[in-house]
C-alpha cells in the first residue's frame, strides 16, 4: 500500500534535503575554491569572488611548493612517524589491554583506575614539556611517538573488545601448551582485526594531523612534521615562529602557493578517507559502548 | 586439641603462601605484559604530575625542580590578582558556553535530518561528505576558514558586497571572532558528532513507527513523539559530559585562528598557558594556571560522571 504524501511529508523532506545539501555545499565549495586559487596566476586571486573554476591555469604555485624542501622533508617525516608510530601504538595498546581483559586478574581494577585517572588529570603543558626535555626528546623523532605511546581511551575500548572474545579458544591453546605471549600473538590479535583497525585509524590520523609537538620540540628544521611546515607556509608573516624564517622565504608566500601547499598536505587524507570512513564509523559505535 | 588448632593454622599459612606462588604462576605472565605499559604511564603521565610542584616554587631551569626555591602560593596570588587571568578565564567560559548552546544541538538535528532522508544513495554521499572535515587537521581547517572569510578574496564577503554591505574581516574582528570559532567548530564536527545519535536512532524499534503510522501519526509527530524521546537518554548523557568539559578549550582550533586583533576576546586558558610558559618563559606561573584549569576540569568531569551514573547506566567508570 502506498501512502499518499501529506503536507507534513513535504515540509520534512524539504527541510531535510535542503539542510543536507547546504551542509555538503559548505564543505565542497571551499575545496573547489582552494583548488582554483592554487591553479590560478597570483594576480587573479587578489579580488573577490567565488572561484569555482580557474579562468587560466598555471602550475606556478605547485612549482614553488615543489621547490620547498621543508615541505618534502615534512612529508617524509610525517609518513615515517605515522607508519612506525601507529604500529607501535597499536601493539602496546593491545599488549596492555589484554591482561586487563582478564576478569579475575588480581589488582585489575586498581590498574585500570590508575590508567583511567590520566584521562582526566594531567600535569599540564609546562611540566610535560620539561619532562620531555629532560628525557632528551628534544629534536628526537621519538618525541612524536613515546609521549603518546598508549591512549587510555583506546586501551579501554580495546580491553572491552577482548573481554567479548570467547575464552574457550585460549583455554584449548593453553592445553596444547601455548605460552601466554604466543596466545596473545597467534590467537587474540588475529581475532581482533575490527578493533585493531579502529584504533590504528585513530592513531594514524592523529599522527598525520599532528603539528603542535613539532612546534614545541623541534628546533632542527629538517625534523618538522608536514602540518607544522604547512602552518609556517600558511601563516607566514603573522606571528608564527618569526625567528625561524629563512632569508629566501621572507618574501610572503602568495595565496596561490599557500593554497597549493594546503592541498598537497590534504590530498592523502582526501584520497584514503572515503575508504576508511566506514571503519571509523564502526569505531565510534564500539567506543560508545559502555566501559 | 590445641596442637590440632596450631596445625590447622600452619596449614592455612602454607596454603596462603602457596596460593601467592600459584597466583604468580598463574598471572605472572599477565603482569609481565602490563609492565611496559605501567612504566609508560608512570613516566609520561604521572611524571608531569610530579612537575606540578614547580607551581609552588620559583622555577629556574638551571637549578632544576628540586633546587628551585619554594614560594608557596605566590603564583596563585599573582594569577588571581593579576590583570590578565580573569579576562582569559572569562573568554574560556564564554566561548565554551557558546559552543555548547550552538554546537551541542547541531549533531542531534543533523542525525534526525539524515534519518529522514529516504534516498539511500544521496544519504550515503551526504554522510560521507559531512564527516570529512573531521579528518582534517586544525591547521588545514583554519587555512580554509581564513581563506573563505578573507575580506578581499573570500566568497562570503563577496556576497556581502553584492548586497551593498561593507566587507567584514571576520577573523580579525573582536565582534565576530567567537562566532567564527563556534561556526568553524560546528562545520568541522557536526557530521562526525551525528554518528552517535544515528546509532541511537537505528536502535529504535521500527514497530513503534509502524504502530504510529497506523494510528495516523504524521511525520513531524513521529519525530517529536518517537525519535526525540528515544534519543533522550543519549542526549542527556552527552549533555552532562559536554557540561563537564566546559572549561576545556580547543587549543588546536583557537591557537590557529587567534591573532593580535582578537586577543581580547579569543585568548583562552590553553593559549594563555602556552604563551606565558613557552614564549614568556614564566614556567611556574603558567603551570599554576594550567593546574587551576585541570583541577576545575577534573572536578567537573567527576561531577558529570556521578550525575550520569545516577540518571542512567551510562557512565565512564
Amino acid at each position: 500500500m502506498r501512502i499518499k504524501k501529506t503536507y507534513d511529508d513535504y515540509i520534512v523532506d524539504f527541510i531535510s534535503y535542503s539542510v543536507l545539501i547546504i551542509l555538503c555545499i559548505s564543505i565542497i565549495l571551499p575545496f573547489m575554491q582552494i583548488i582554483t586559487i592554487s591553479l590560478s596566476p597570483p594576480a587573479q586571486v587578489t579580488s573577490y569572488g567565488l572561484k569555482l573554476f580557474p579562468k587560466e591555469i598555471t602550475f606556478e604555485g605547485y612549482r614553488k611548493i615543489a621547490n620547498n624542501s621543508l615541505l618534502w622533508t615534512g612529508y617524509k617525516n610525517t609518513i615515517m612517524v605515522t607508519i612506525l608510530g601507529t604500529a607501535i601504538n597499536v601493539f602496546f595498546t593491545c599488549l596492555g589491554a589484554y591482561p586487563l581483559s582478564k576478569k579475575n586478574l588480581p589488582g585489575r581494577n586498581m590498574i585500570t583506575a590508575f590508567i583511567v585517572f590520566t584521562m582526566y588529570f594531567g600535569g599540564g603543558l609546562i611540566p610535560t614539556y620539561m619532562l620531555n626535555k629532560s628525557l632528551g626528546l628534544i629534536n628526537s623523532m621519538w618525541v612524536f611517538i613515546l609521549p603518546g605511546l598508549v591512549g587510555s581511551y583506546n586501551m579501554i575500548i580495546t580491553r572491552n573488545f577482548f573481554m567479548s572474545l570467547p575464552s574457550s579458544l585460549e583455554e584449548s591453546a593453553r592445553v596444547d601448551g601455548a605460552g601466554l605471549f604466543r596466545i596473545f600473538l597467534v590467537i587474540i590479535l588475529p581475532l581482533s582485526k575490527p578493533i585493531i583497525a579502529t584504533i590504528a585509524l585513530w592513531y594514524g590520523v592523529g599522527h598525520w594531523n599532528s603539528w603542535f609537538s613539532s612546534m614545541l620540540y623541534m628546533t632542527d628544521r629538517s625534523k618538522h612534521l608536514l602540518q607544522y611546515v604547512l602552518r609556517m607556509i600558511l601563516f607566514e608573516g603573522t606571528k608564527v615562529d618569526e625567528g625561524a624564517v629563512e632569508i629566501d622565504q621572507v618574501i610572503v608566500n602568495t595565496e596561490t602557493m599557500k593554497m597549493a601547499a594546503l592541498l598537497v598536505a590534504t590530498v592523502p587524507i582526501l584520497c584514503v578517507y572515503p575508504f576508511i570512513q566506514k571503519y571509523f564509523v564502526k569505531g565510534v559505535m564500539v567506543g560508545s559502548l559502555k566501559g | 586439641m590445641e596442637s590440632k588448632v596450631i596445625k590447622q593454622k600452619c596449614e592455612l599459612k602454607k596454603t596462603k603462601k602457596q596460593s601467592i606462588k600459584s597466583l604468580m604462576q598463574k598471572y605472572g605472565g599477565y603482569y609481565l605484559m602490563l609492565l611496559p605499559i605501567l612504566i609508560y604511564f608512570i613516566i609520561f603521565k604521572y611524571g608531569p604530575m610530579y612537575g606540578i610542584i614547580i607551581t609552588f616554587k620559583e622555577f629556574y631551569p638551571l637549578k632544576g625542580i628540586m633546587g628551585s626555591e619554594w614560594v608557596g602560593l605566590e603564583h596563585f596570588k599573582t594569577m588571581f590578582t593579576g590583570l590578565y587571568f580573569w579576562p582569559v578565564f572569562r573568554n574560556t567560559i564564554i566561548i565554551s558556553f557558546y559552543k555548547l548552546i550552538w554546537g551541542f544541538p547541531a549533531p542531534i538535528l543533523l542525525a534526525i535530518i539524515i534519518n529522514e532522508i529516504k534516498a539511500a544513495k544521496f544519504k550515503k554521499v551526504a554522510q560521507t561528505v559531512s564527516y570529512m572535515p573531521h579528518f582534517l587537521s586544525w591547521v588545514i581547517v583554519s587555512g580554509i576558514v581564513i581563506e573563505m572569510l578573507s575580506p578581499t578574496r573570500g566568497p562570503i564577503n563577496y556576497f556581502l558586497t553584492l548586497l551593498g554591505q561593507e566587507p567584514i574581516y571576520f577573523v580579525a574582528d573582536p565582534n565576530w571572532f567567537r562566532t567564527v570559532l563556534v561556526a568553524s567548530g560546528i562545520w568541522q564536527g557536526v557530521g562526525w558528532g551525528s554518528i552517535i545519535y544515528l546509532a541511537a536512532i537505528s536502535g529504535i524499534d521500527p514497530q513503534l513507527y509502524e504502530a504510529a503510522s497506523i494510528d495516523g501519526a504524521r511525520r513531524i509527530q513521529k519525530i517529536t513523539y518517537i525519535t526525540l524521546p528515544s534519543l533522550k537518554p543519549v542526549v542527556v548523557i552527552m549533555l552532562i559530559f559536554a557540561c563537564g568539559g566546559i572549561i576545556k578549550d580547543n587549543f588546536e582550533q583557537i591557537y590557529n585562528l587567534l591573532n593580535l586583533k582578537v586577543y581580547s576576546v579569543g585568548d583562552v586558558i590553553s593559549t594563555y598557558t602556552y604563551e606565558q610558559g613557552l614564549v614568556n618563559l614564566q614556567y611556574s606561573y603558567s603551570t599554576a594556571v594550567g593546574l587551576f584549569k585541570n583541577i576545575i576540569s577534573f572536578a567537573l568531569v567527576i561531577t558529570a560522571n556521578s550525575i550520569a551514573k545516577r540518571v542512567s547506566e551510562y557512565a565512564i567508570w
